[in-house]
């Protein structure tokens, strides 16, 4: 989704045909999220298709058709500006999925899991700052050199952030997984849920 | 190797109160902090880390284990010794600034010098440089009360590593300060280590600790994971090169 709205706010600043399109989204984003050829080709057919976008004349010598918006088009882009992204549509993420079943499944060193992500995770965190460092910035009096740098940082900020966020999340799986394993022998048995809690924590405890 | 690591801490226990009322704030950590080096701790309140950068410091005193300045032995050194120690190798960097607000920003980082006997105007002029080294040379006539909390960090950073002082100690440099500030501060934290500096700095922040060379977990007063490789390995497997 986010490929076909990309696309409709490049064209919103003028026609472009489909590399051109392809090369601005890259390097507006840092190349963060690399597009083939093919899939900017598809979303402008379907783009076509829902009259959103057109081509603005016939094909040059080289064959390439310029696109531009519609009227549609344009309101869409204004949309999107004006809306909020939908968080609701929860991408499936496989460190929490791994870490739910790690606490269900027996046999699982979760301390060990926690830890390791958490070295990994501050590794990557590492080389984002790393990428930082190399870019300019107005702290060094250098300032970012032009839009698309500062896009970058942007971006890279971004990767920051969620990389310190999952870490933060890490370190509360591992104090809520100590402080079931401090309550586990209190815990009533009988009922399905706290047994499970039971057997978790005694997982953890080895 | 010949590369002598600017700070080391070597086995390092730290135990508060006797018998059944002990508490082991650290046990059995070592670490080293070379020149060029920029060294995060992280960990829940209570994992020791104040506790680390305090016998760092030289303000608390270890246990057992050793704690080494520029090669000296700070367990071995009288008060006298120890506070010329202070003085003259390391300077500390708080998140609430510390800076004396009676002195101005030159003033300020010159103070160290003259209490070890420097001429006022050489003080001064080293100050400046330092000043200088941290991009705030134009303030060096200014009050900290007429200073921005990410500049009074500067200051502070220039104090800590103002003349031959080598090893910067921070403790959550950034507490205080906005995202973006506290980002520029860390900059100006890694630039001086990438002139040559040690740095050990203790966060919980994650994206603060990331600016550094190395990053250390410190859980309930134990090592529990390190990221990076210590540049001195090798001197801590040979006795004569680390000590």
């Amino acid at each position: 989704m986010s490929i076909r709205r990309g696309l409709l706010a490049l064209l919103a600043q003028e026609p472009m045909y489909g590399a051109q399109l392809r090369s601005e989204f890259e390097s507006r984003t840092g190349g963060t999220w690399p597009l083939n050829v093919g899939q900017v080709y598809t979303t402008l057919a379907r783009l076509e298709r829902d009259g959103l976008v057109e081509a603005a004349g016939a094909a040059d010598a080289e064959g390439r058709i310029n696109y531009r918006l519609t009227d549609l088009g344009r309101t869409e882009v204004q949309r999107w500006w004006a809306a909020p992204v939908d968080r609701g549509d929860t991408p499936r993420d496989e460190l929490v999925i791994k870490l739910a079943l790690a606490v269900t499944v027996p046999g699982v060193d979760i301390q060990r899991l926690v830890q390791t992500q958490r070295t990994a995770t501050l590794r990557h965190l590492q080389d984002l700052t790393k990428l930082k460092r190399s870019t300019p910035d107005e702290a060094d009096g250098r300032g970012p050199g032009d839009q698309n740098e500062l896009a970058w940082l942007l971006v890279l900020d971004n990767l920051v952030y969620a990389a310190e966020a999952e870490i933060r999340w890490l370190d509360h799986v591992e104090s809520r997984l100590a402080r079931s394993l401090t309550r586990a022998p209190k815990a009533r048995t009988g009922d399905t849920a706290s047994s499970q809690a039971d057997r978790s924590a005694k997982r953890v405890s080895r | 190797m010949t590369i002598r690591p600017i700070l080391l801490l070597d086995n390092v226990s730290r135990v508060h109160g006797q018998d059944e009322t002990a508490v082991r704030a650290l046990d059995g950590v070592t670490l080293t902090v070379d020149a060029g080096e920029l060294v995060a701790v992280m960990g829940p309140s209570g994992s020791g880390k104040s506790t680390l950068l305090n016998l760092a410091g030289g303000l608390d005193q270890p246990t057992t284990g050793k704690v080494i300045v520029e090669g000296a032995d700070v367990g071995a050194m009288s008060l006298r010794d120890l506070a010329a120690l202070r003085r003259r190798s390391l300077g500390f960097v708080f998140q609430d600034f510390n800076l004396i607000p009676s002195l101005t920003a030159a003033e300020n980082v010159a103070l160290p010098l003259e209490l070890d006997g420097l001429r006022v105007s050489k003080a001064r002029r080293i100050a400046l440089d330092s000043l200088e080294a941290v991009g705030i040379a134009e303030l060096a006539d200014r009050y900290p009360e007429h200073m921005s909390g990410g500049q009074q960090q500067r200051v502070a950073i220039a104090r800590a590593l103002v003349g031959n002082r080598r090893l910067v100690l921070a403790d959550e440099p950034t507490g205080a300060l906005d995202s973006q500030t506290g980002e520029d501060v860390l900059r100006v934290l890694r630039a001086r280590c990438d002139a040559g500096a040690g740095g050990l700095l203790v966060t919980h922040e994650a994206r603060h600790a990331a600016w550094a060379d190395r990053v250390v977990f410190l859980r309930d007063g134990v090592v529990v994971d390190t990221t990076g490789t210590p540049a001195s390995a090798e001197s801590l497997l040979d006795p004569a090169g680390a000590v």
